[in-house]
Formats: C-alpha cells, structure tokens, sequence
C-alpha cells in the first residue's frame, strides 16, 4: 500500500499546528481561530488515550461521523489535558488509509489476500473452532495418582491478547475461551 | 501500582528504574512537579535518557544486576541503621522466627535449603514460621533472634557490600554509597519516596524477584501505603492493567483466582480449600469463585453442579500453556488454530523466529487487528515461500478506541470510561463484536447437543442489550461488577437487593449463588442510583479539587474506589499519620460508628481506606495494614519458586560468572528445548558473543510498532532501525555513526543502522571492561512504504526462550551478543 506526501497531510487531520509560523508575527490567534473553525459545530466526545498505560484523557471531536480531532482533556486529574507524540498521533488510527476496511482470507499456499464477505468469515471461523474442538477436545484425564479426572481441556487452539482491548472486551474473551475449554489463553502482560 | 502517579509530587526522592521520561512521559509530569518541591530524582539505568537529562543521580549498573544494587541498598540500610524501625517491627514479617532449619543463601552459597539439582526444584519444608500453641507465627520483637526474617535478611544480603555491588552491577562504589545515602534518606516518619519500575525489571529470569527486591527495599524504608511512596508499576499498554484483572492469563479466571489445575483441584471443594488461605482478605475467596462461575454460567451453574465449576478446564501442569509455551507447542505441532486478537507475536513475543516459524505451521490463524501487522501476513515474510505456508489466514478489521464505548483501566488501576465518538468504517468490527458473534455461531453449532462437555459453553451468555451482535458495553461492565440473582434480603427481612440489582461492594458478594460477579475486585464500578438508574462510576468525570487531590470523582480506581493501597501504613500502630506532612488516613476516635449502637470511631482523611473502616486501631489486627495477605503484613520473608529472599544470579546469558555464589544462574530458571536449533545460547562469557545488549522503547514508537508503524504522524519521527553503541565500543569496532552494523545473537541477526553515543558507556566488571549496547523493537518489515525508516529487522529475532519460574517471562533486557561493522 502507498501513501503520498499529500496524502499525509490530508489524512493528518491535526499536524499542521503552529511548528512552521513564522519568527516574529505573532500568529497565534491565527492558528487559535483555524483550530476553533475545525472543531466548530464537531461534538466532543470524552476520550482514553489508546497506548500507554498513564490513560490521559482525551477529547474527541467528530462531525458527520468522522473525527476532526483528539486533544488532551485538560480536566483529566492525573494528566492535566497532556499528550504525548503517541497520543497527540492517535487520529491516524482512525483515519489512515493504510486501515483495512473489508475482511481479507489468505488460502493456503496462496500469495495473496482475498476479500471475503464477513458473514462468510463468521462462518468459516465457527466451523474452525468447532472442528479443533470435536477433534481434540480432552474430557477426561488420569492424575497423578492414577485416578480419572474431568478436565474438559482444548489445547488444540491458542489465544493471544489483548493489552489493548477493553476491559468488557477481555472479560468477554475470558468467558469465551474458558467456557470452550481454551488453555493457551495470554496477552501482552506476560511478555 | 500500590500507588497513584498524581501522588509521586509528594515523594521526597524518586528512583526510577525505568525510563519514565520517554516510556510515560505525561506521568513524568508529577516527578517534576515532585523536583519543583526540592525532591530528588536518582536514574538508575544502563543508559543515559531523558530521565536521566532530568535526574539529580544517574547510575549506570549492568543489565541483570538489579537484585544485587537493591540487596546492597538493603544491606546500607540496614548497616548504617537507616531503615524505619518502628514500620519494619510492626507492619512486616521481620519479626517473625523462622524454622531453625531454614538456611539462606549466604549459608548455602547461592541456594536455599531444600534444593533438588536433579528436578531443578525446592522443597519448601523448611520455609515456614515457628508457630506457637495457639498457631500463630512466634515473633521477637527486638529482632535479635538469629531465626528472625530479619536477621535471615541481614545475614543474606551481608554480601551485597558496596564494593561487591561495584564488581557486579559495574556501579563505582562512590557512585552507590552517593545513591544509597539519598535514598535511605526517605526512610522514617516525616520522608517517603517512591520507586519506577517498567519492563526494566521485569523481563528478567529472576523478574519476579526483581519486583520482590524492589518492594523489600520499599518495606524496609517504611515507604509502603504512605503518601509520596509506593510502588509505582508503570505499565506499557493502555489496558495491561485490565486484561490482567479480566485475566487474559493461562494461569488465573478473572480476579487473580488460580486457573484450575487436574492434580489440585478435582472438584470445586477441594480447590476452595486449597486456595482459600486461613487469614487476610482472601478469605473470601469462595464468594469471588462461586459470583464468578455464576456470571459465567448464569442460572445453569447450581449449588448441585458445582456452579459449573466442571466446566472450566484444568490445566495438566503448572509448567505449562504460558505465552512462551505457547510458541514452542505450536512449532511441536500441538496447537493446530491460533487466534492473535490486538497483539503481533511475529514482532513483539521473544524469540519471534521461532514465533513465526510456529504459525508458519498452523492449520488456521485469525487476526483480528486494526492494521495488517506482521503476524497476519506472516506467510510474506521476507525470504519465505508463500506456497510453503499452509496456513490459512482470517483477517478481520478492527476498531480501535475512538469507536466504541468501553472501560480500560489504566496503570494505577483507575478504570476510565470512553465514548464512541463516530461507527467503525466498512465492515470493521469491535472486538466485543467479533467475540460475541463468533461465539452466536459456535452456540448455534451447538444447540441440541446433550454431551455435559457443551452445557456450560451453551449457558454461557454472549447477548448484552437488544442486539445480539452488537453488544451493550454498560451490560458486559455491569456483569463484571456483578448483581444478585434473586431477591436479598438482611437478616430482618429487609430486601438488600432486588433481583438484577448491581452489588454495590464485593464485601456483599456471597457464595451460595445468590450474586454474581465477573471479576471482584471492579465490584463497585456500575452501581444503582436512589432512583433505580444505574450509574457507572467508570464514566465519572470530576476533576481534582480542594483536598481531593486523588481526585475521586474521576473514573473509579479498584478496589473500591481506593486510590494509595496498603494506606493503614501511613498511620502509626494508634492510629495518627507518622507525621503531620505524611498524612493520608487517620482513626478518628469521634466520628461515628458503622452503626448507631456501635462505639464511635472511623478511619478518616484524604483516601478511601484500604482497611476495615471501623476497625479500631487497638482492636485484633487494627495494626496490620497488609489485608491482602494471609499474616496481614509486609513480607519481607516470601515464598516463590526460586526462593523466599531474592537473591542475584547471573542472566541465562551473561559475559561474567556469578561473583556472588557459585550458582551461576537462576537455579530453576526455566530453559526450553527446542528442535532444529531454534533456540540455541551462549554459553558464560562467550568470546562469540561478548557484548552485553538490552532492548527498550522509544517516545515515538509503540511496541511492536501496529500502533505507530503504520501512523505517518509517528512513523516519520525516527530514521531507521538502530542500535546505541558507545564511542569505546564503536572505537574497538572501527564502527562509524551512521552505518550500518549487524547484531547478531545464537538466534539470529538484525542490520541496523550504528548511533554511537555517550549515552552508553563501558562497564567494569571485576576488573573487566564490558560492553553493552542497547536496541529498541519496534520495527517489522511492515510499516509506511515512502517512509523506509518505518520498516525494519526484528530486534526480537536475538532473543531467546528462556523464562523465569514463577510467570515464565522471557529475558530480553539483558543477553549477548555480537556487534559487527558492515551488513554481515
């Protein structure tokens, strides 16, 4: 995928602020009132930063389901409306035309990717998960002392992450996993 | 995190063990709003950063090395008779007495008693108290005993003299005694400090112990649950914190409860006995487990049935299914579909050669992520056939944060709310969404079916609102937190709860089925309004104002909206702050009881107690502020796998023997073996791989690089791939700044461009010049096609699979390797 110099800018959204204004005009209530213009009429939504884990809180603005701009919430106690680079980027993760937009299927042995219906994923994913399980699914198991024990075990299908899901998302994949008899079950905090 | 990053402005010394300046540099800002009160800031780090730029004290040590600077600083304090006794008498084990036949290891010269060399093992037998007729531990309160904890301690760590923490660490000894007097200096009723910690310590084969040293030293200095001190865990993603309590972990079910495991625990019974220890919070255990299983199971899970306890699976070892594990097993074959949800193995896991290698051998790979990262394209991995990889691969688009609602709880456990602020493009999918779905489809398949195996995934509920697929966030918190599952009433008939109400404190969970609770200790976080609307405290958004410098009003920090853990230490054994500029909370005599008949008394002040409220000081265990463990104090004596003291060992890899014992290396580190050479060492001063390398993280980059890679805000920021070589070492090499260079390690190599710089310098080792260079990892061969600096060789390729014995993490802050000019 490619991405021109343009390209960046337009899909930047907020990396033209004041860093080239000119030595000795004061141009800030210039950039104040472009800044003003952007999110005017854009409806702020209250924001987490995404990457580390400090959680500063951001403010989000959308108009016309896109975002506009994220900014630092300058009520957040712990941050006092900070960004850092990471942070201050965290639009481009929205807008970015790098992003993949439709699901993609990768056949065996294949070179290259297929777009796929995502009814179609849903389905063939299912019957992955089901076919490991009915294949490889442990029910029952001697201990150490000979004796057999229920132990309702799949190892046959692994799940990693994740640190940057929400918290109803892990608790989702937790009960997920565990109650299909998932084992290898980690995220990034183990690493 | 004991503590709360707003609270570090009230340390006197801060020591950062990680690089915070760069790694959480709006944090940052509270240790210099700390210096802006006159405290000190020491840096100890192998290289020179921006932390160190903003630092009183830089101490450069050895990667590997951090238990024996932390031993010596105990051992000055406890020489120089700097640590807080009234603290360590009281608050800590170090009073105890410990069986006389325990033996530490500078009585064993590196070993504790009861080492097995053929299983690589302890037997614990002899790590325990002295009990007395009424089983409590013996105790000796003027510490002089020789079987104390302290004493034990003393003896210990006699080795860790400044001049040995010199010939190991490779910190001159002026250096130390300068850094240990300052921070010696926090100890005692009017001073606290506070300690950083990160993956600096953590990715270690002793990170475990690490941590432990870290916290002693913290117990030692009295610094614990006191304003301006802690423990201060600087967590690397934005909800490392959250998918650990929600326990994305082999090991744990959400709410640290131990996974099961076949041998232990066969039936629900016997596993509460076994993990339900006989004193501290814990006690509770049963409660948590039985509101957990019912959650997940709902009305399937009865009283008959073991709450579905039998459906949760048991793990056939404790040696087993971890996330290095996981790697190795895959390369063997055993696991046949992998599901990476938000993570990159093929960049970020250690030795992510054999990561890749081991999906390049899967039946089916899902990956669900917002970019297409290197682990969903792992079959065009450069200089791989694509017709080789037989893996078939589902991507699914996701979304990240900005669109959709959801909690994440941040590094000093506060859990923050955020809005969806506009629809996930195309056919983008939330993650809630993706599981939820697929498990719809999963259940369908599985209707009907009579086998026992399929009830509990059956009666496992994944519908959260009006539409299926598109679950409710509130619904799933509101699960976590937990409600009742019929009417409760007190003891007078009163109705407590209404069925479907959300329980308001885990103290109210119960274990007869009667509530449920998804992870205990966010119990609290949704709760029900006078008026029967539920509130969810995780969205609170009031700023910090007046006394309320922790800011309660915002979002809601676990447990129970407790902002500084562990915060009865900061008051004395009556019950009064330590001192007037170190207070937090006090037992007010005056102030009323829990009830209008009870005797008047509450703890009161500037945080949420992390203590009974109503528990007098002067009544049975109203001095002990350790809750959480079963002898309700600090532990300076504490079991884990490698020992109940910490003790330095070598690296796996290292350029240096041991000088403190004869045991070279962690005595039960965990080494995996691994076919066709695919995780080969080095052997103890290798002359192959002389160089000491440690990797890191930039401001600029995140991780293995999905979150910022792919940004061209971000991916434009660095040049390229590098190393950090000193002018001494780039010297020997005839290495010029700016070419490229090639590190290489028994597992791979990477081309990287050279940064010769001051920022690294040579250490001395027992005489003995050693090298070190350090090599951030953020690059994969993915990234920004006009940016070429975007993309690069995989740091991880070096690492190897090694782990510690407690939690398996790899040891990737410090290994060997081999620096050499050109591209080799």
């Amino acid at each position: 995928m490619s991405l021109s110099r343009r390209d960046f800018l337009k899909y930047g959204g907020a990396t033209a602020t004041g860093a080239a204004l000119g030595a000795g005009i004061d141009m800030l209530p210039v950039e104040a009132a472009a800044v003003s213009l952007k999110i005017k009429e854009a409806k702020a939504f209250a924001g987490v930063c995404p990457y580390c884990a400090v959680g500063c809180g951001q403010l989000i603005y959308a108009k016309d389901n896109k975002i506009i701009d994220i900014e630092g919430n300058p009520d957040t106690p712990h941050t006092l409306g900070r960004l850092c680079p990471k942070g201050a980027a965290t639009i481009q993760l929205s807008n970015n035309p790098l992003r993949p937009t439709k699901p993609l299927y990768r056949a065996p042995g294949s070179d290259t990717w297929e777009e796929k219906p995502i009814e179609w994923m849903y389905d063939q994913i299912a019957k992955r998960y089901y076919d490991a399980r009915e294949k490889y699914f442990i029910e029952n198991e001697k201990n150490k002392d000979g004796q057999v024990v229920t132990v309702n075990r799949l190892e046959a299908i692994a799940s990693l992450g994740s640190a940057c899901i929400d918290n109803e998302e892990c608790y989702l994949l937790s009960k997920l996993n565990r109650a299909f008899g998932i084992v290898y079950h980690e995220h990034q905090a183990r690493v | 995190m004991t503590t709360n990053l707003i609270d570090i402005q009230h340390a006197d010394v801060i020591m950062a063990t990680s690089n915070m300046a760069e790694n959480h540099p709006v944090g940052f800002q509270w240790v210099m709003k700390a210096k802006e009160r006159g405290a000190k800031l020491i840096h100890v780090d192998p290289r020179y950063t921006r932390t160190s730029a903003a630092a009183d004290l830089h101490v450069p040590l050895r990667s590997g090395t951090n238990i024996a600077f932390f031993g010596g600083l105990m051992h000055y304090a406890i020489q120089k008779n700097l640590y807080f006794k009234d603290y360590v008498v009281h608050y800590t084990n170090a009073s105890f007495l410990l069986d006389p036949a325990f033996k530490n290891a500078t009585e064993l010269n590196g070993l504790f008693t009861g080492y097995d060399a053929a299983k690589k093992s302890y037997d614990r037998a002899s790590w325990k108290y002295q009990i007395d007729a009424e089983g409590n531990p013996k105790r000796d309160l003027t510490l002089k005993d020789p079987n104390t904890v302290f004493q034990h301690l003393k003896r210990h760590y006699s080795r860790y003299t400044p001049a040995m923490v010199e010939r190991v660490c490779g910190i001159p000894k002026a250096k130390f005694e300068e850094a240990a007097q300052l921070f010696c200096s926090t100890s005692g009723p009017d001073k606290t400090g506070t300690i950083t910690y990160a993956l600096n310590l953590t990715q270690h084969t002793n990170g475990v112990e690490n941590i432990r040293a870290l916290c002693m030293l913290q117990l030692l200095l009295g610094n614990i649950g006191r304003p301006g001190g802690g423990v201060t865990a600087l967590r690397g993603h934005a909800n490392v914190q959250g998918a650990t309590d929600l326990e994305l972990l082999y090991h744990e079910l959400p709410g640290y409860l131990a996974m099961p495991l076949r041998d232990a625990h066969p039936d629900l019974k016997t596993y509460l006995e076994k993990e339900t220890p006989k004193g501290g919070f814990w006690v509770n255990k049963p409660k948590f487990m039985v509101s957990l299983l019912k959650a997940f199971y709902g009305d399937a899970a009865t009283k008959d049935n073991e709450f579905g306890y039998q459906w949760i699976a048991k793990r056939a070892s404790a040696d087993a299914y971890s996330h290095q594990h996981m790697f190795v097993d895959m390369y063997n074959g055993i696991i046949k579909g992998f599901l990476a949800d938000g993570q990159n193995p093929a960049v970020g896991g250690p030795n992510a050669k054999l990561a890749r290698a081991g999906m390049q051998r899967l039946d089916w790979l899902v990956v669900v992520d917002i970019f297409l990262t290197e682990t969903a394209e792992v079959w065009k991995e450069p200089g791989k056939n694509p017709k080789d990889v037989k893996t078939e691969v589902f991507f699914i688009p996701a979304a990240p944060a900005a669109e959709k609602d959801g909690s994440l709880t941040n590094t000093m456990r506060l859990i923050q709310w955020h809005e969806k602020a506009v629809d996930p493009p195309g056919d983008v999918q939330t993650d809630a969404q993706f599981i939820c779905t697929l498990a719809h489809r999963l259940q369908k398949m599985y209707a009907g079916s009579k086998k026992e195996r399929d009830r509990g995934f059956l009666a496992a509920n994944f519908t959260y609102g009006s539409k299926p697929d598109h679950p409710e966030m509130v619904e799933v918190l509101k699960e976590i937190n937990g409600v009742a599952t019929e009417e409760i009433t007190d003891k007078d008939g009163k109705v407590v709860y209404r069925k479907g109400q959300p329980i308001a404190s885990f103290a109210q969970l119960t274990d007869d089925g009667k509530t449920t609770s998804g992870c205990w200790i966010y119990t609290g976080v949704t709760v029900e309004s006078p008026d029967g609307k539920l509130i969810n405290k995780a969205a609170s958004r009031k700023p910090a104002e007046g006394n309320d410098y922790l800011a309660h009003g915002w979002g809601f920090a676990w447990p129970a909206n407790r902002r500084i853990l562990y915060n009865r230490a900061s008051a004395d054994l009556a019950g009064k702050p330590w001192s007037e500029k170190k207070k937090l909370i006090w037992w007010d005599p005056a102030a009323p009881g829990q009830k209008p008949e009870d005797k008047p008394g509450k703890w009161v002040g500037l945080d949420v107690p992390d203590f009974n409220a109503f528990l007098a000081p002067d009544a049975k265990n109203g001095d002990k502020p350790f809750i959480m463990r079963s002898d309700l104090v600090g532990g300076f004596f504490g079991p884990l796998n490698d020992g109940p003291f910490p003790e330095h060992y070598e690296p796996v890899e290292s350029p240096t023997k041991n000088l403190l014992s004869k045991q070279q290396m962690n005595p039960v580190v965990k080494i995996w073996k691994v076919p066709d050479q695919k995780n080969e060492l080095a052997p103890v001063g290798s002359k192959e791989y002389p160089y000491v390398i440690t990797t890191y993280r930039l401001t600029e980059h995140h991780l293995s690089g999905v979150m910022s890679r792919y940004l061209p805000m971000l991916a434009e920021l660095h040049h390229s791939h590098f190393a950090e070589i000193s002018h001494e070492l780039a010297k020997e090499l005839g290495i010029q700044n700016g070419e490229k260079v090639t590190v290489s390690t028994p597992r791979g190599k990477v081309h990287v461009t050279a940064m010769v710089t001051n920022r690294l310098k040579p250490f001395v080792i027992d005489g003995k010049t050693v090298h070190q260079i350090g090599v951030p990892w953020h690059w994969g061969w993915k990234g920004v096609d006009q940016l070429p600096g975007s993309k690069g060789d995989i740091t991880n390729d070096l690492s190897s699979t090694v782990g510690d014995p407690n939690v398996f993490i790899q040891e990737t802050k410090a290994f060997v390797c081999n620096v050499q000019k050109g591209v080799v």
